[in-house]
């Protein structure tokens, strides 16, 4: 048994048989390490690869002959000699006894210096020998891996482990024999996880050299919720993780049930829920887990993976779109948030030092009007066909609040003049996720409709704790007093203004935690489509009434520590089960 | 190892498709027929005269100036029909440089 990490991106749990499909390019291939005892089973597995595909070369020759000729089929002979020549096998097998890795491996990268050896040759008629010798190379790989298929031919129910998956890729899969995904590359917002969670099955992305350590007809255990997979699982393993795939789909078929009810409390508060989402494919799961609109639409992806920039028109259909089938909710969608981790790479943005404080988000707008018109004109065009609101992202004083705000009065005019309808009325509002403006929500809720308080970043920002450094991720508390008083205070500064709150982070996604932000009288919660039914659940199980009372006890203590076990234990006693399935 | 120094010979690619291919393939195959070394060079490289690999890598088109440099016990009879081939240009059509 061999449990390997990486990054759930979909919750959820799979027992099954693994099936598992190598890199677009057959000569990438993952280093695999070999123990000293494994060495000559190696070689001879290598061997043997080479046998066969020998035969098979031996097959088609025969054929070519009869078919068309002995020319065409001289072709065949050059083949054969790769395969026979004794430099190479020599130079593959020196390699898997020297640095004792897999011959897939020692093969490919042997192959890579002859490639790279052809490649600098100026002679054309050689270069093109480079494509005799993938040929053969790719048939040999094909043999080394045993069965090495198109997911097109996914016949049975089985783990779709990849290098990566691209939308072609999917497109050609029959998903209803897909049980999880898992994937060496990508991230949370990768193709892989907004496909795994909008089919709703196990997702983990991040899975280092996954290809090369499971084979296909392996057995394997997907845990989408923690990002494992388990390799050669053992019997009490696989009981274990069946029982717990049973209890994660009753738990998801009962929340299911709440789909059509609203996020009610016992005593009738009720609070706007809604879902964060990047791509317009997210909207069917943000309607199937009966979220009431969109409270954080991301548009950073429209600028991302291209070599131009995207046009008002193409925005404004995407846009539309959205907010046309998300009618009668509404959408707020969010200003380009670039900067940070994910950066344009058309726009020649230099280098910073510290990228999460450098020019980023709405800074990065307010010094290329140029780009940032394009988008607020396409924003506002759509708010014709729907509900549309509209947020700037890393606001930290008054200023920029009011740059923005004059820019977006500038593009309504032009639509004024230019006969372009609107919706005048449009809210504006400020995410607040830096401290300062936190600090000041008092004056900044006098120029905005509301705010929506990004926690993943205030959290970053006030503890000064690196989202990503794992080294530190234990100083990344949700219920710091210091993150408490926050969003108390910036509710607080908004309510006065009779300017609604809302948030968009992921701490919402932890029940003990929803139930806490409704104590603190947040109007409006937003989270991925999939938490959206988790915390409408929290919301019914208790009594608003109850909630404010341990939100104000929250507030009293002095460590996140002590935050988190006071809700969770008041939290259990109000509602037993709802933190029982954590 | 065998002591003997080995034998060298110049040769002039004179074939129309040089030592690629074919031609390399024949060369190769020949090669194989023997016990002794047999080393391709050409400028700075040498190559295995009995890898296909490291012949096609040497890419002498017509016109290139190799040495073949064969040592063993039948090192005479390997570059007596080693050469022989060159001679021949491959079996091709006699083709001269126009």
């Amino acid at each position: 048994m061999m449990t390997l990490k990486g990054i759930g991106v979909s919750p959820g749990f799979a027992v099954g048989k693994a099936f598992v499909r190598h890199s677009d390019d057959p000569f990438v291939v993952a280093p695999r390490a070999i123990t000293e005892a494994e060495i000559s089973r190696e070689i001879a597995r290598f061997e043997d690869a080479l046998t066969r595909t020998r035969a098979e070369i031996l097959g088609i020759r025969k054929k070519i002959l009869n078919q068309i000729g002995r020319e065409s089929s001289d072709i065949f002979n050059a083949h054969l000699m790769i395969l026979e020549d004794r430099t190479l096998i020599e130079d593959v097998i020196a390699l898997v006894k020297e640095r004792g890795v897999s011959c897939e491996y020692a093969f490919s990268t042997i192959l890579q210096r002859y490639f790279q050896a052809f490649a600098q040759i100026d002679d054309e008629y050689l270069k093109e020998r480079i494509s005799d010798i993938k040929d053969i190379g790719r048939r040999l790989l094909n043999n080394l891996y045993g069965e090495r298929e198109d997911l097109g031919a996914l016949k049975e129910r089985g783990i779709v482990i990849s290098h990566d998956l691209s939308p072609s890729d999917t497109a050609m899969m029959d998903k209803n024999n897909v049980l999880a995904f898992v994937t060496e590359i990508g991230g949370p917002t990768s193709h892989t996880a907004i496909l795994g969670r909008s089919m709703e099955i196990p997702a983990v992305v991040g899975v280092d050299h996954v290809t090369s350590k499971i084979k296909t007809g392996d057995r394997v255990i997907v845990d989408g919720t923690h990002g494992l997979l388990i390799a050669d699982p053992d019997e009490q393993t696989i009981q274990e993780y069946t029982r717990k795939e049973q209890h994660f789909i009753e738990v998801t078929t009962e929340l299911d049930k709440l789909r059509d009810l609203p996020a009610q409390t016992l005593d009738g508060k009720r609070i706007s829920l809604g879902a964060n989402i990047e791509f317009h494919d997210e909207i069917p799961s943000v309607i199937a887990h009966g979220a009431e609109g969109i409270g954080l639409y991301r548009t950073e992806y429209f600028y991302m993976n291209r070599s131009d920039l995207p046009g008002e028109e193409e925005q404004y259909r995407a846009y539309k779109q959205v907010a046309e089938r998300i009618f009668p909710h509404s959408v707020i969608v969010r200003t380009l948030d670039l900067g940070g981790d994910k950066f344009l790479s058309l726009l020649d943005v230099p280098h910073e030092m510290n990228p999460f404080l450098g020019c980023r988000a709405i800074r990065f707008c307010l010094t290329r009007i140029d780009i940032f018109k394009v988008q607020l004109r396409a924003i506002l065009r759509a708010s014709a066909h729907g509900k549309i609101k509209i947020m700037y992202p890393m606001i930290s004083s008054i200023s920029e609040i009011r740059q923005a705000t004059e820019i977006l009065t500038e593009c309504k005019e032009e639509l004024k003049k230019e006969g372009v309808p609107f919706d005048a009325a449009m809210e504006v509002g400020a995410m607040i996720e830096i401290p300062s403006a936190a600090i000041t929500s008092d004056a900044l809720a006098k120029e905005v409709d509301f705010f929506s308080i990004g926690t993943n970043d205030l959290i970053q920002y006030t503890l000064a704790v690196d989202r990503v450094n794992e080294k530190i991720a234990y100083l990344y508390e949700p219920t710091h007093p210091a993150i408490l008083s926050l969003i108390r205070l910036v509710v607080v500064n908004a309510h006065r203004q009779k300017k609604w709150v809302g948030t968009c982070g992921e701490m919402s996604g932890d029940p003990a935690i929803a139930v806490l932000l409704l104590g603190l009288d947040i109007d409006e919660i937003s989270t991925s489509p999939f938490v959206v039914p988790k915390v409408k659940k929290a919301i019914r199980a208790v009594r608003y009434t109850d909630a404010q009372a341990i939100a104000h006890q929250a507030l009293k203590f002095h460590t996140g520590a002590e935050v988190k076990r006071f809700i969770d234990a008041e939290v259990n006693l109000i509602a037993k089960d709802l933190l029982a399935e954590e | 190892m065998d002591k003997k120094k080995g034998i060298r010979k110049k040769i002039e690619v004179q074939n129309k498709l040089g030592l690629h291919a074919r031609p390399a393939a024949i060369f190769v195959q020949t090669a194989n027929r023997f016990k002794s070394d047999i080393e391709v060079i050409k400028g700075r490289q040498k190559v295995n005269g009995k890898s296909i690999m490291g012949i096609m890598t040497l890419a002498a088109g017509l016109g290139a100036s190799i040495i073949l440099h064969v040592s063993g016990d039948d090192q005479e009879a390997a570059m007596e029909e080693l050469a022989r081939l060159f001679e021949n240009n491959f079996g091709e059509e006699a083709n001269r440089p126009s």
